[in-house]
């Protein structure tokens, strides 16, 4: 696949077309129908949340958020490759990937209401928070890529990054230490044509971001960001290639963030409605869609139905959320250090203090 | 020193080496690397011959990143591992900064708790070798400004191989500045078994009544210099060796201070907003009514470290500290 998808001849391994159809049947990936509708179904839940929490901040219930909705088969086609076992490693604009690892709607709900408590993931393993500033995540990849290595560990890595974060120091490094260490990490990028307003074109001269990977010695793959079958046929095999080579692999997949950058952005001041309505026509939930309901696998009921089931099921997580405790002063200082300062303590003591003083005051 | 244990004669980098070597020999998890540390054995040899005892998946040279090699260490952390990562001096440690101020020193907050970073990030600092630009700065005040880390300097071989196995035995990560002008200038006898000298503890290296000297580093032996000065002078001084930067140990300098009433330190950083400067603030803030002299600050000035011809200018002599210390106590 790597060679016959080399990013020099800027190829875009595709599988299906924009209609649902195949149009790749040499790579065309072994699903079963169960595997596929279920991850038909985390597409839409994972769109139907986004979309919902969107609508909850212009509520003002939750603060600021970054949507991802149109990015949705990148992520769970990792979801589904991603092995318990294995980590996950976001940057912020993968809701769909941490579902996947076992995050709950609630928890993210909570991480953007402001609570740090939302980064707990009590039902996932080995997987990171999210991590904001960009394109850092991508050596603590690596270096748990090492750990791996050096223990012997059947585990591989899957990191995210956005078009933005490989102009980042930290996307050269953490590729070129992972390419010199030889660790089984898959860098995965999130090629959404936009970071906030800058398109891709000004971040790079390079004629694709695939074609990096040549310059430190590893395999690379540009993918159709949108196409799920395409994606999973990929991520499988960069993720067996990582395992069984010890070495890295990045994935370019080109994709669209419908949405805005985050809930504070305004997407009409630098992209046009034509190239929105281009890019819907390569949307990653209608081309799965229309690959099921053509292959009868699906009906609009059952859609409308599901739909339904989990609009309730997004909002029972977040009226959850919204009860959640109040943020105590305690939690400001709990987990600052393993071995908390004496002094910390005391400025701790010291607030409290204060705040004895101001509820005898009323 | 500690009574029957089996000492040898050690410098600085002597005692650092030894530390590192008993901790490798016990642990599995930890891993060293940097720049030039494996084959070369680091530019100051530090690290000498442990690659040849441990081998290169555990002590290795890593490509000349600083941001990637604190970086990597975050996810070996996260990962168990625990990661001494050397920056080949503390000039070089600012491309570095965004992974220790957005992950090393929050990534146990961030997690709740869940991953610990226990990461010692160790760096040779400070002036006097007649080195190039960047090579003589001493920036320690940054590194205790930044909430989550712990900031650890020793003035001795003993202080260096203890704080440094306390630091590699920490949950939390930490910066362990290394006074390169002093690497080989001290030699001491040192229990050659392992043992810790805690952090966040200043140890009074000789007590006085009449006017407070707090040092670190290299600054220690100036200091030791200025007080035989002031005791011919008639003057007796109590000086305490800092050895963490943060936390500071509050203690033992408002002790100090009650008792002789005046204080001093001494620091090779620049004046405003540093190490210095929180002693001062310290001292008025927690033992006011003891005070007979402001607390005084003998530091660098506000500006670059000058480079090799005009580094005297800048550095703290015992002249200059005998100096201050006479004003302090004629106040």
């Amino acid at each position: 696949m790597f060679d016959e998808y080399n990013p020099l001849d800027e190829k875009i391994f595709q599988v299906i077309d924009n209609d649902g159809k195949i149009v790749n049947n040499k790579w065309f990936p072994e699903i079963d129908n169960e595997r596929l509708l279920k991850a038909y179904r985390d597409m839409l839940l994972a769109r139907t949340a986004d979309l919902m929490i969107v609508s909850y901040q212009r509520q003002g219930r939750i603060y600021t958020y970054p949507p991802s909705y149109g990015q949705e088969a990148i992520q769970v086609a990792t979801a589904m490759v991603m092995r318990d076992e294995d980590w996950l490693v976001p940057a912020f604009r993968e809701l769909a990937a941490y579902l996947g690892k076992g995050v709950t709607l609630k928890e993210v709900f909570l991480y953007y209401m402001g609570f740090e408590d939302g980064s707990r993931f009590l039902n996932a393993k080995n997987i990171l928070p999210i991590s904001i500033p960009v394109a850092s995540q991508l050596l603590h990849a690596t270096g748990i890529g090492y750990e791996i290595k050096y223990n012997k560990k059947d585990q591989v890595v899957f990191a995210f990054v956005g078009d933005g974060g490989t102009s980042e120091g930290d996307f050269h490094e953490a590729l070129n230490f992972g390419g010199v260490w030889k660790v089984p990490v898959v860098f995965i990028v999130q090629n959404n044509q936009y970071s906030i307003s800058t398109p891709v074109s000004k971040q790079t001269a390079s004629k694709n971001i695939a074609i990096k990977s040549v310059a430190y010695g590893i395999k690379g793959i540009k993918v159709d960001g949108n196409d799920i079958f395409a994606l999973f046929q990929a991520i499988k095999t960069a993720s067996e290639y990582a395992r069984s080579e010890s070495e890295p692999v990045l994935i370019e997949a080109l994709t669209y963030r419908k949405g805005s950058h985050t809930t504070s952005d305004d997407p009409t001041l630098y992209r046009t409605e034509d190239e929105e309505k281009e890019w819907d026509m390569k949307d990653p939930l209608k081309r799965l869609k229309a690959y099921l309901l053509n292959n009868n696998l699906w009906t609009e009921e059952q859609d409308q139905q599901i739909l339904q089931q989990f609009k309730q099921e997004v909002d029972r997580q977040f009226v959850e959320a919204e009860n959640y405790p109040l943020y105590k002063l305690e939690d400001v200082f709990e987990y600052i250090y393993v071995e908390m300062p004496d002094d910390l303590k005391r400025q701790q003591n010291e607030h409290e203090n204060f705040l004895k003083w101001k509820e005898a005051r009323k | 020193m500690e009574g029957g244990a089996k000492m040898k004669v050690m410098n600085i980098v002597d005692a650092l080496n030894n530390a590192l070597d008993i901790k490798l020999g016990e642990d599995r998890n930890i891993i060293i690397y940097g720049e030039d540390v494996g084959v070369e054995g680091g530019v100051f040899r530090v690290t000498e011959g442990l690659q040849k005892k441990y081998g290169a998946e555990r002590v290795l040279d890593s490509p000349l990143a600083e941001s990637g090699i604190v970086g990597t260490a975050v996810g070996m952390a996260a990962a168990g591992l625990r990661p001494i990562v050397e920056m080949q001096f503390s000039g070089f440690a600012y491309v570095a900064f965004d992974q220790l101020i957005s992950h090393v020193a929050r990534y146990h907050n961030r997690s709740r708790g869940r991953y610990k970073m226990a990461i010692v990030i160790r760096m040779p600092y400070g002036g006097g070798i007649n080195a190039l630009e960047h090579h003589s700065e001493s920036m320690e005040a940054i590194y205790g400004h930044i909430p989550g880390l712990k900031v650890v300097i020793p003035s001795t071989p003993h202080d260096a191989k203890g704080l440094l196995t306390s630091a590699i035995e920490s949950d939390d990560p930490i910066i362990f500045m290394e006074p390169k002008r002093i690497y080989r200038a001290i030699k001491q006898d040192v229990p050659e078994e392992k043992f810790l000298v805690p952090i966040g503890k200043a140890k009074v290296i000789s007590p006085g009544k009449d006017v407070t000297v707090v040092a670190y580093g290299a600054m220690i032996r100036e200091a030791q210099r200025a007080m035989v000065m002031a005791k011919e002078a008639g003057i007796s001084v109590e000086l305490i060796d800092l050895r963490t930067i943060y936390p500071i140990d509050k203690d033992t300098i408002i002790q100090s201070v009650k008792k002789t009433g005046r204080i001093i330190t001494v620091a090779e950083e620049p004046r405003s907003f540093g190490v210095a400067a929180e002693i001062s603030a310290i001292a008025s803030e927690d033992a006011f009514l003891y005070l007979e002299s402001p607390p005084k600050r003998v530091t660098g000035f506000d500006t670059i470290v000058p480079y090799a011809r005009g580094e005297h200018h800048y550095l703290q002599t015992p002249e200059k500290i005998f100096y201050e210390i006479e004003r302090t106590v004629k106040f």
